[in-house]
């Protein structure tokens, strides 16, 4: 059942430099939106990423597409270094990789209509094809992603958010892809809307033999249509592991916050749950912590935490995760649980991180 | 592509109103047996009559008022036209390149700009009249090359938000060359603020003209601009109040047409509003 | 009586396409201390309910029926009355905290003024309330916070900035639209959990709009299901999740992504899109989208009392279904 590999990326790096220095005096700073992120995605699968917003998700989703140049690090592609390609041969590319954005109107041209926008691949690529043969195609794209043929002439604006994530979505299969990368596709979506949005692409997923990269910073929704899914902080892989490892058995500590975070549409569990949420804020990409970028917020962060960078190390499981307390964070939460249930003694946790 | 229909009346009104004022000031000094030279010595300072054939009546010297506003007109909306034309294609490359490519070039060119804006506009311009000479051309050019200044700040205010629009970079990643995505996505969406910049410059302009030849430095007699037809009738207001009337009516209706027009293709223009 | 009562609440908008009838006859009552959450898809109300209660409609708005606030009828105040109400019994906290904020002015300066302005405090007096505030936020180093501007800040801080902002007045009514929802799911927690402090320890009563069912469960006590402008279903939390009477409301639930669920399986989805409020359907207004669509729901169906429970209070629907289908 082993599927074959199709993107493979080691070691990406994407850093900025930045400058927060005054009018009168620079101060250059390096930014590691994106550290050291190695991933594979097979084919016909979907890898769902997962994080909160500034973790370098975006970031890492251009970096992959080449719309950013990484600052280190491979992008094989079906075998082919994409990093190593020049301009042309990578805008070529562009047929097989393709991108869903996060802000449905925003990534659409006011100025064109819902036709105009879905034939600009076709377009670009094909640029003999006839009208007529564009027009069947963009039609056919309109019938594929649920829209109606006789809106071909509306401008985006006429448009709800659910729909205009449809055009988007037909833009981006309108030339036959294999990976398509959703950058956050629902998040600005109704709740409705959203689980319409993920039927469709899991349908045209199993139809077009397509393999996804799913980023979202809800877990649940990436759990919900990812094989396997890649938590991200501040721009290093914190874990990586199949969809049911990571809720049943995360094996890092941040993903169990990320866990802990989503709300449950019931009002007995949700006013019942454990809420060890995560106090204080991501600290300033300018300044990230030594050692563990998470320790700041770890609950179970330890001395030994700040001295260096854990590495990415498979468990007993096979799954991946950067964590030097991976086999043992787990039994003191749940010790603390415990003592919590036994009585109130046990309320102030003495791991609790100050804020930074 | 542009769909010219205005939704607004007045705007319509005013498109009318500009092409007749257009077909009049070329062929309206044909209809009429007198020239905007050569006085009739039989008629100083008369009021309009049309027994005379002077429509418009007179000025002192006894020359047509009725030619000479039209020739007028003639010289101002061409000083608009082509003054704006120079403006329209300094202030656009300059403001589409300082916001397309942005960081320390955007800096340089804009610090140029807020410099020269420093400068005292009309202090130049005279000064250039004086250094060399009275020339209408010079106007043009003198005009234009100052007004690019707003224009290139207002193009490259527009590029700049252009570029961060995830529009943009959507087109990119389908595989557009720059040169497709400038020339589909960039121009398509400024055209709406320059045309409609266009509109306000020109009238601007024409003012300046008229300002300039109030100082006495504009257009070079016998030849006239509306400008420096207001400007004579006015030292005639009390006397021969028509020829204020006249071609400072010709001017207020001008200015008014195109502001009307602005508006109405800044609706017209925006695909929110079809 | 209660803290609030709305009455056949309509709101609509001159636009040159027609009228928009973006509320449409809505009633509740909102007692000291409860957290009433209101539900709906984006278009369908939510927002508009709360800004005519606020009286801060836009300009081509227009607001009918009445909304009785601790006995005053706000509806027909007068702009200056309003504006007293506002800043002292009722605030309201919006979705984007960062643009709500004034970016010119510290966040010390903005809380102060509220203070001077809306109780009259010195503002040495203003100053000291203002860090007791954001410390009841839980924000760290208040003193530090306050000397900053908003855009140093990120969007979770500024949305306990804003919070702290429509407490300070100890407001009778807090309206939070959509609270969480530009944030992070990590930040949104923090902000939930305060909110429910909140909502627990003081006497504020809560208005909370959202759209994320997860948010309700958590915080709220009695919730209006909105849909096109009215109200479709209504009841006290626990009822609501745990026995949805309006396909409507059943819709919603269902389309949530749950975070334990193993099998991975289509979402059920509410199909097409809300309708055109220039042009609002006959009969049911749900009927276009509804899968238990029957002849009756040509005709409109009245918002009908279902259940009166002594403890769980009143709960209504606007269905001519009896009971959903299993
Ligand atoms: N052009 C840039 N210059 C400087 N910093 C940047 C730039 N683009 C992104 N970043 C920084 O990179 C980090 C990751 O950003 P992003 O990829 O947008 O994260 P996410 O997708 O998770 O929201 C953030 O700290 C952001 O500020
Ligand atoms: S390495 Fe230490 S700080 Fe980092 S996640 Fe593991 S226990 Fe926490
Ligand atoms: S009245 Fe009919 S259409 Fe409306 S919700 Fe009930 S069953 Fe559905
Ligand atoms: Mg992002």
């Amino acid at each position: 059942m082993k599927k074959a590999r199709v993107l493979d990326v080691k070691d990406l790096s994407v850093h900025f430099r930045v400058d927060t220095g005054s009018m009168f005096r620079h101060d250059y700073h390096t930014i590691r939106a994106v550290d050291r992120v190695s991933l594979r995605v097979h084919s016909g699968e979907t890898l769902g990423i997962v994080g909160e917003s500034g973790c370098g998700k975006s970031t890492l989703a251009r970096a992959i597409l080449g719309l950013i140049r990484p600052t280190g690090g491979k992008v094989l592609w079906l075998g082919e270094d994409l990093t190593r390609l020049d301009a042309e041969s990578l805008r070529k590319k562009r047929r097989e990789l393709q991108l869903i954005f996060q802000d449905p109107s925003g990534s659409l041209d006011p100025r064109m209509t819902a036709g105009q926008i879905i034939a600009e691949p076709l377009r670009i690529f094909h640029p003999s094809m006839a009208r007529v043969q564009i027009r069947e195609r963009v039609q056919g794209m309109m019938k594929l992603v649920g829209l109606l043929t006789d809106q071909i002439n509306r401008y985006p604006h006429e448009f709800s958010g659910g729909q205009c994530q449809r055009i988007g979505i037909a833009r981006a299969l309108v030339l036959n892809p294999r990976l398509v990368v959703c950058d956050e596709p629902v998040s600005a979506l109704d709740v409705s809307i959203q689980a319409q949005i993920v039927n469709l692409l899991r349908d045209l997923q199993k139809k077009l033999q397509l393999s996804l990269i799913f980023i979202a910073h809800d877990l649940s929704i990436v759990r919900h249509v990812s094989d396997r899914v890649l938590v991200m902080y501040m721009g290093r892989v914190m874990e990586v592991a199949d969809r049911n490892s990571i809720y049943h058995r995360p094996a890092h500590p941040y993903t169990q916050a990320l866990i802990e975070s989503v709300p449950i549409p019931d009002p007995v569990r949700e006013r019942a749950r454990q809420q060890r949420m995560l106090t204080s804020e991501m600290p300033s990409p300018i300044n990230p912590p030594s050692g563990c970028v998470f320790r700041t917020r770890c609950p179970y962060a330890i001395d030994a935490c700040a001295v260096s960078e854990p590495k990415l190390e498979k468990d007993e499981h096979g799954n991946r995760v950067a964590c030097i307390r991976a086999g043992e964070w787990r039994q003191e939460a749940e010790k603390a649980a415990a003592d919590a249930e036994d009585g109130p003694a046990a309320e102030t946790d003495p791991q609790e991180p100050g804020g930074s | 592509m542009i769909s010219w229909h205005l939704k607004n009346r007045a705007s319509l009104a005013a498109l009318v109103v500009l092409v007749g004022m257009v077909v009049m000031v070329i062929f309206g000094p044909m209809i009429s047996q007198w020239d905007h030279e050569i006085p009739d010595w039989d008629h100083y300072s008369i009021p309009p009559s049309l027994e005379t054939d002077h429509w418009f009546g007179t000025d002192a010297l006894g020359r047509d008022l009725y030619v000479r506003t039209m020739v007028g007109g003639r010289i101002s909306l061409l000083v608009g036209l082509v003054a704006t034309l120079v403006s329209l294609v300094i202030g656009v490359t300059y403001g589409a390149v300082a916001g397309y490519f942005g960081g320390r070039l955007d800096n340089l060119m804009m610090r140029a700009v807020d410099v020269i804006y420093a400068l005292p506009f009309m202090f130049l311009v005279i000064l250039l009249m004086v250094v060399f000479g009275r020339n209408i051309f010079l106007i043009f050019v003198a005009i234009g090359a100052i007004n690019w200044l707003d224009m290139a700040r207002i193009v490259r205010g527009q590029t700049m938000s252009l570029k961060n629009k995830e529009f943009m970079e959507a087109a990119r990643a389908c595989g557009a060359t720059e040169r497709q995505v400038i020339i589909r996505h960039v121009v398509p969406n400024l055209l709406g603020v320059v045309v409609v910049y266009v509109t306000l410059t020109i009238p601007q302009v024409i003012l300046v003209e008229s300002f300039l030849s109030f100082l006495g430095l504009g257009v070079q007699e016998p030849l006239t601009s509306w400008g420096a037809l207001v400007n004579e009738g006015a030292q005639e207001l009390e006397t021969a109040p028509w020829s204020l009337l006249f071609p400072a009516s010709f001017l207020a209706i001008t200015l008014f047409a195109f502001n009307f027009l602005g508006d109405g293709l800044r609706d017209a223009l925006d695909p929110k509003d079809r | 009586m209660a803290l609030l009562e709305v009455r056949g609440l309509n709101v609509s908008f001159d636009t040159p396409e027609g009228v928009v009838h973006a509320v449409n006859g809505i009633d509740f009552d909102l007692e000291p201390g409860q957290t009433l959450g209101i539900v709906g898809e984006s278009g369908s109300g939510k927002t508009q309910t709360a800004l005519a209660i606020m009286g801060l409609l836009a300009e081509n708005g227009q607001a009918a029926g009445s909304v009785n606030f601790r006995g005053q009828e706000l509806l027909g105040m007068s702009a200056q009355e309003l504006s007293r109400v506002r800043g002292s019994k009722i605030s309201m906290i919006f979705q984007d905290p960062v643009s709500s904020l004034n970016p010119y002015m510290s966040v010390g300066d903005q809380l102060v003024e509220v203070l001077t302005h809306h109780r009259n405090l010195k503002r040495r007096e203003a100053r000291e309330r203002a860090v007791e505030m954001l410390r009841l936020v839980r924000i760290n180093d208040p003193q530090q916070r306050m000397r900053q501007y908003p855009h140093e800040l990120s969007g979770g801080m500024c949305q306990r900035i804003m919070i702290a902002m429509g407490l300070l007045c100890q407001p009778d009514l807090l309206i939070a639209d959509e609270p969480t929802t530009a944030l992070d799911v990590t930040v949104q927690s923090q902000i939930n959990s305060l909110m429910a402090e909140l909502g627990e320890k003081s006497s504020t009563a809560i208005l909370l709009i959202t759209h994320d069912l997860g948010v309700v469960a958590g915080l709220c006590d009695k919730v209006l299901v909105m849909y096109a402008g009215e109200i479709m279903e209504s009841a006290d939390v626990h009822r609501l999740f745990a026995d949805p009477r309006h396909p409507y409301t059943e819709g919603l639930l269902r389309s949530v992504p749950r975070l334990d669920q193993d099998q991975m399986m289509n979402l059920n989805t509410i199909p097409g899109n809300p309708p055109n409020l220039l042009e609002i359907p006959e009969g049911c207004t749900f009927s276009s989208r509804c899968k238990y669509a029957w002849e009756r729901c040509a005709e409109k169906p009245a918002l009908e009392l279902v259940d009166d429970d002594e403890e769980a209070g009143r709960r209504y629907k606007r269905c001519h279904l009896e009971e959903l289908p299993e």
